[in-house]
């Protein structure tokens, strides 16, 4: 026999015989493994919160949503938290969007390639990599310093410096979102655009944005679900833990003039306090957090899969 | 006009004076916005920096080396705090290498369209999940089902289950950027391996994988960086609410940079005051954001190495 027949009988018998490779198949299981891991994780995770925050929720009902915060485990609920947060994430929408999207289209649309245009998104992408507790004392100082020598609060902090600070922590991944969904929509549309006389502007608002805009929406609504379960830098610009007094103010009057507080915050007092009465309290304040960030999340990717074009 | 003689201009083409005003205008306002980021940079860096300097004034040298972190006792040891810090990424990352390589690996390279379609939402949930749930589940079931089950001289609240709940958080990240990079790499790489009689494991961890190390190294260090950074978790479970003494035992209490400041700041008599106590916050904040930041810079040039051979 030739050698090239040796070689073609090895190889015809290696591939008839159909051995199967063991060693390979417990790899690709242990690699499978790993992701099953995690997904254990995650399902432990929300059966440990469900089961002990359920029958607080299956008892309380409605209660729970609107009472609020209360040193007694019966009467103690999420409502003034729930506003606070809602009207944080208000806050953020208007401050964190526009500022974001406006400076992902500088950086995608109009600046050339120069150094400084190069520090801006270096910068951003470093900004996103910050703990977020770095946040909180950005906040401490910036904001509550300096609302309280503008606007004279004596309190050490308010739902408008939480909300600020929470708009400065997503600021960043807003305009990396915005920006990558601005490179995806392809250069020929917008020369299209320009060759009928178009002029920047217009080619951004008739063309870019209405084709980027379920990469921008999927990418907000993913920054305000970060800063609606963020707590580190809260703690910071004064949300209130615990039991505090309102006396006979309207709810609407607690929730802007005195203490104010926050769904995650309201969920740390819970769990930290020692009666351990109040655990289950927080686990049915995270199911009601999980559920709304779930709902949004959900809502997001339909959208996103709903209008989403691919070029 | 160019319609009467037939001749276009380059002033018929630019467009009236309004039109051209509002242009300028837009693209300046876009430009504020983006300059908004380097102005949050710049303040972040003022005020840690201010502050940082107002604390080792008021403070003597050795008091950053004394027996442990009780902040309310003049005790600013910066060792205890970066060994906590240390002792928590490391369990952290024991946690989420294995699961966010494995995870990344098996959805890049094993994973059919289809399996992948329905596995990858594992790792985007995980990935939205506040770090204060993570932080009662290790409160509720990590510290007393796991780690006092596994080692009975654990205390209730450990740095070790601390880790376990901060690596959980990072594992998202590390299998992210790490599936990214595995995914950058080129097909034709596969194809030559296939080619040469190479099986899926020997493609996978001799050729796909060296040729993504760059990316992977960074999804890593970002990890780390996720890691050490994390707050809500150390402030829950680890047990430093109080001070911590120096300490290597992570079955036992501990503290790190960012549970010693956000325990300063729930002690709020002590955040709004003169005392050292509240500057050293700025002075621990900033210690971690040099630490943070270099590890993101680190993490950048090896994405954009991985890029360039990529």
């Amino acid at each position: 026999m030739i050698a090239r027949d040796v070689t073609t009988g090895v190889v015809a018998s290696g591939i008839r015989t159909g051995k199967r490779d063991w060693s390979g198949v417990t790899f690709a299981c242990v690699l499978l493994a790993t992701l099953l891991v995690s997904l254990g994780i995650l399902v432990a995770l929300l059966w440990d919160v469900v089961k002990r925050g359920a029958p607080v929720l299956a008892d309380r009902g409605v209660d729970f949503l609107t009472a609020g915060p209360s040193s007694s485990v019966s009467q103690a609920g999420v409502g003034l938290a729930l506003a606070g947060s809602l009207v944080m994430m208000v806050i953020v929408a208007v401050i964190a969007l526009p500022i974001g999207v406006g400076a992902a289209i500088y950086l995608e649309e109009y600046a050339r390639d120069t150094w400084l245009t190069r520090l801006i998104a270096a910068n951003v992408r470093n900004l996103a990599g910050v703990p977020s507790i770095v946040y909180g004392i950005l906040g401490l100082v910036l904001f509550v310093d300096f609302l309280n020598r503008i606007i004279n609060i004596r309190d050490t902090g308010s739902l408008l410096s939480g909300g600020l600070t929470l708009s400065a922590l997503v600021l960043p991944i807003v305009i990396i979102t915005t920006s990558e969904a601005l490179r995806a929509v392809p250069k020929s549309l917008r020369e299209a655009a320009f060759g009928v006389g178009a002029t920047r502007w217009e080619v951004i608002r008739h063309h870019v944005l209405p084709a980027a805009a379920p990469g921008i929406v999927t990418g907000t609504v993913v920054s305000l679900a970060r800063a609606f379960g963020e707590t580190a830098p809260l703690l910071f610009v004064g949300a209130v833990r615990g039991f505090f007094s309102t006396g006979n103010a309207t709810f609407l009057e607690k929730l802007f003039t005195s203490g104010y507080t926050a769904l995650p915050i309201q969920i740390l007092f819970w769990s930290t306090v020692p009666n351990p009465e109040f655990k289950s309290l927080a686990a049915a304040g995270i199911v009601v957090m999980m559920v709304i960030l779930l709902a949004v999340n959900g809502i997001a990717i339909w959208l996103r899969n709903r209008y989403e074009r691919t070029w | 006009m160019a319609a009467a003689t037939g001749i276009v201009t380059a002033a018929d083409l630019r467009g009236g004076s309004a039109r051209r005003r509002r242009e300028a205008v837009i693209r300046r306002a876009f430009g504020l916005a983006a300059g908004v980021s380097i102005v949050i940079s710049g303040l972040i860096i003022v005020a840690l920096i201010g502050h940082a300097i107002d604390f080792l004034r008021q403070i003597r040298f050795s008091w950053l080396f004394a027996d442990g972190w009780f902040a309310r006792r003049n005790e600013f040891s910066i060792p205890t705090l970066a060994v906590g810090s240390l002792l928590v990424g490391g369990v952290a990352m024991l946690i989420a290498a294995p699961l966010g390589l494995g995870s990344a690996i098996y959805l890049a390279e094993y994973a059919r369209p289809a399996h992948r379609r329905a596995l990858k939402p594992i790792i985007e949930l995980l990935a939205g999940i506040p770090s204060i749930v993570v932080g009662f589940f290790a409160l509720t079931v990590i510290s007393p089902d796991v780690v006092q089950k596994l080692f009975s001289s654990a205390t209730f609240f450990n740095l070790m289950a601390a880790g376990i709940g901060v690596g959980i958080l990072s594992t998202p990240l590390v299998a992210t950027v790490a599936e990214d990079a595995l995914r950058a790499v080129p097909r034709s790489l596969r194809e030559g391996a296939y080619g040469l009689g190479a099986r899926r494991r020997t493609t996978s961890m001799r050729v796909v994988v060296p040729a993504a190390t760059s990316g992977i190294a960074a999804a890593l260090i970002l990890g780390l960086s996720r890691a050490v950074g994390e707050t809500m978790v150390v402030l829950m479970v680890a047990g430093g609410t109080g001070g911590s003494t120096f300490t290597f035992n992570i079955l036992g209490p501990g503290q790190t940079a960012t549970g010693a400041m956000a325990a300063l700041a729930i002690g709020s008599d002590q955040v709004k005051g003169a005392s050292a106590a509240f500057a050293s916050l700025f002075f621990v904040g900033l210690l971690l954001f040099v630490v943070t930041f270099t590890l993101n810079v680190v993490s950048e040039r090896y994405v954009r190495r991985a890029r360039r051979h990529g």
